[in-house]
């Protein structure tokens, strides 16, 4: 009698899980890396495992709805002659017109300005339409310098100097030729139709001590106006931020793994760089070490959606947020009532994110004149202000609760993890314990 | 003729001359003397000015340019006219790495040598070289021209979109989808008009080659991955 194994159920390898299998099939058939928008989206250690702590015995909050808790920032004291004065510490990271559409960007403008906070644009220019409906707006300076010039560098607000971000520090922007329309062209001085990559470096320096002097000449140009940001994707956060200070900047702008792309291969997204809260407390020590924590300002970004996740930045350390992703999100990106045009493009709502192919139902990350249609400026501006609004509110229910009577005033002491790697990252206590891991206890 | 001496005047106080010039004022010519090295020298100009720079500057020296004609009795550091927007700006001696770079307009003439990276990204500038540039010139270059009167270093137009480059001398090598194009009756139009412009009438047409871009690289194929 010969032996057979007993029949078992079908186990499927956690290595080489579905997703794993999908990609090896869609690699042999194509040929060519998956390129898709947005942040990465594996699990990583994030906001979400922090808690607040709440006043008790030894600290006692503000009354909700009576005492007042303030949400202004002023961004651009250390050299600017004239700073940025926001209402509210959450602003709209850049995002390029060619990227999205018309359209979206108007709204992202509008809605910026209804809150009280600034908007920023992207690789690709200033439209008019932009600046006209944005009260304050920061001009990105990228290694592809699109459409850069002095006119718009006076007429902005502030000056972002791009370095890296945090979906792909090290890597350079990537507009596909189905994107790239007449005007997108133009913009750019590009042959129509082109798949454009964008260079990873700057042109015209290399290294801090070169950025310094670009600095330099940038100030020389708007007469030391404008404040100067940095913006550096979630990679060697201490270093780059004390460098950053180094070569003068204004602000830091530090952006993490969950901060979204236009279009960037996966792998990169998946691979490259740090979530945002192990960016955080590195570059708040690399501030605090230099004597200038809220000297200069630091913006973080990458996967803020809710008023705890702006409370917990800030009791990091950090002076005020950036949302890309979510902002989008509120005008209206991925939204269920498109989900059968998901379908077709074999996606669902929650999960589209080839932003790259032009085909976006929502009319945001497309250049298609029909499709850009779909998305009015006015009602999705109005929605992005409601949003804003309702983040600001959380925050300041949270700083309340903590008896605090700014947002600035939240500390590290207000929290604690519910993981180890997330007290590590954050440097707070685990949860019921006084253990920060990393850290001596005497 | 205002001058500056930049050994006792701040540079802030220079840049900010420059630009405060009103529409209609006569006196729009400028001498900087003293500029040692500096860096950031008449940057950001926006009027039909003038402007003589007594020696030889640092980085970014008539950066984003517009209408002023610069002129540097010197050599120029990294940067020079870097996304000028028209104008002129003239370098007597040689010029450091990325001159001319993401220029988007005008005319810059540098009469020595210029190191690498010469025109890199450029969208729309004239530039023309006495003598020889370094590697990795016209890089990514988009619009406008660039004249090389002697030698070009390795890997010249780079990833080079739709900017044409002319050379008199030897070019060690060409970038990836850069090569050799045909010098037809219209480029040679427009290089008489340049070596024109650029004061170098010494040089012929005939004597240059033209390169530009083979447009293989414009769409991603896998067949090419080797190039990118």
């Amino acid at each position: 009698m010969s032996y057979r194994n007993p029949p078992t159920p079908p186990r499927k390898s956690a290595t080489f899980d579905d997703a794993s299998l999908a990609e090896i099939r869609r690699a042999a058939e194509t040929g060519i890396y998956d390129i898709r928008g947005g942040g990465t989206k594996r699990k990583v250690p994030h906001f979400d495992d922090l808690l607040f702590l709440g006043a008790s015995m030894s600290r006692y909050p503000l009354e909700g709805y009576r005492e007042r808790c303030d949400t202004s920032v002023t961004l651009g004291t250390r050299f600017a002659k004239k700073p940025i004065q926001l209402k509210i510490p959450v602003t709209i990271a850049g995002m390029s017109f060619g990227a999205l559409s018309g359209n979206a960007k108007e709204a992202l403008g509008r809605g910026a300005t209804l809150a009280g906070t600034s908007t920023t644009t992207g690789d690709g220019g200033m439209t008019d339409e932009e600046r006209g409906h944005s009260d304050t707006l920061v001009y990105q300076y990228l290694p592809s310098r699109y459409g850069m010039n002095p006119k718009d560098l006076r007429r902005a607000d502030a000056i972002e100097i791009v370095i890296g971000q945090g979906a792909k520090p090290g890597g350079g922007g990537m507009l596909l030729g189905q994107k790239i329309s007449d005007r997108v062209a133009e913009m750019r001085t590009l042959p129509k139709g082109i798949d454009q990559r964008s260079a990873c470096r700057h042109p015209d320096w290399t290294g801090p001590d070169d950025l310094e002097i670009k600095i330099l000449e940038l100030r020389e140009i708007t007469d030391w106006e404008k404040p100067i940001y940095i913006k550096v994707g979630g990679a060697r956060p201490y270093y780059d931020t004390a460098l950053a200070v180094k070569a003068g900047a204004d602000v830091v702008v530090l952006d993490g793994m969950q901060g979204g792309t236009a279009a960037t291969q996966d792998v990169f997204i998946e691979h490259v760089g740090q979530p945002i809260l192990a960016c955080i407390r590195p570059a708040v020590q690399a501030l605090q070490d230099l004597g200038m924590h809220r000297k200069v300002q630091l913006i973080v970004s990458g996967g803020i959606r809710t008023g705890a996740d702006v409370a917990k930045a800030l009791a990091l350390g950090a002076d005020a947020v950036a949302i890309g992703t979510a902002a989008l999100v509120a005008i209206g990106d991925n939204d269920p009532q498109w989900e059968a045009e998901y379908n077709k493009l074999g996606s669902t709502a929650g999960a589209y994110d080839d932003w790259h192919e032009g085909m976006d139902p929502a009319g945001i990350t497309t250049q298609d004149p029909a499709l850009a249609a779909r998305l009015d400026p006015v009602r999705a501006g109005r929605r992005l202000a409601n949003y804003l609004k309702v983040m600001t509110l959380e925050a300041q229910t949270i700083a309340r609760a903590c008896g605090h009577n700014h947002l600035h005033n939240l500390e590290p002491e207000d929290i604690c993890a519910l993981t180890i790697e997330a007290a590590a990252m954050a440097r707070v206590p685990l949860a019921g314990t006084a253990w920060i891991p990393g850290q001596a206890a005497f | 003729m205002p001058e500056f001496d930049l050994a006792s005047a701040p540079l802030r106080d220079l840049n900010q001359a420059l630009h405060a010039i009103e529409p209609g004022t006569n006196d729009l010519a400028f001498d900087i003397r003293n500029p040692r090295g500096s860096h950031a020298v008449a940057v950001g100009c926006d009027a039909p000015l003038t402007v003589n720079v007594h020696g030889s500057v640092g980085y970014y020296c008539g950066g984003m340019n517009a209408q002023a004609a610069i002129t540097v009795r010197g050599s120029a550091g990294p940067g020079v006219a870097e996304n000028m927007m028209s104008g002129t700006v003239i370098v007597e001696g040689d010029a450091s790495q990325y001159a001319g770079a993401t220029g988007r307009g005008g005319l810059l003439v540098i009469k020595g040598n210029a190191s690498s990276r010469c025109g890199i990204s450029m969208k729309g500038i004239d530039i023309v070289v006495a003598g020889n540039v370094g590697h990795m010139s016209a890089f990514m270059a988009q619009s406008g021209n660039l004249v090389v009167l002697g030698d070009a270093g390795e890997a010249l137009g780079d990833s080079i979109y739709e900017a044409k480059l002319f050379v008199r001398g030897k070019v060690k090598s060409l970038g990836a989808d850069c090569e050799e194009k045909e010098m037809r009756p219209e480029h040679v139009a427009l290089l008489e008009n340049l070596l024109e412009r650029a004061g170098m009438t010494d040089a012929r047409p005939s004597e240059f080659r033209r390169y530009g871009s083979a447009r293989k690289l414009y769409n991603f194929s896998i067949d090419n991955v080797d190039a990118y």
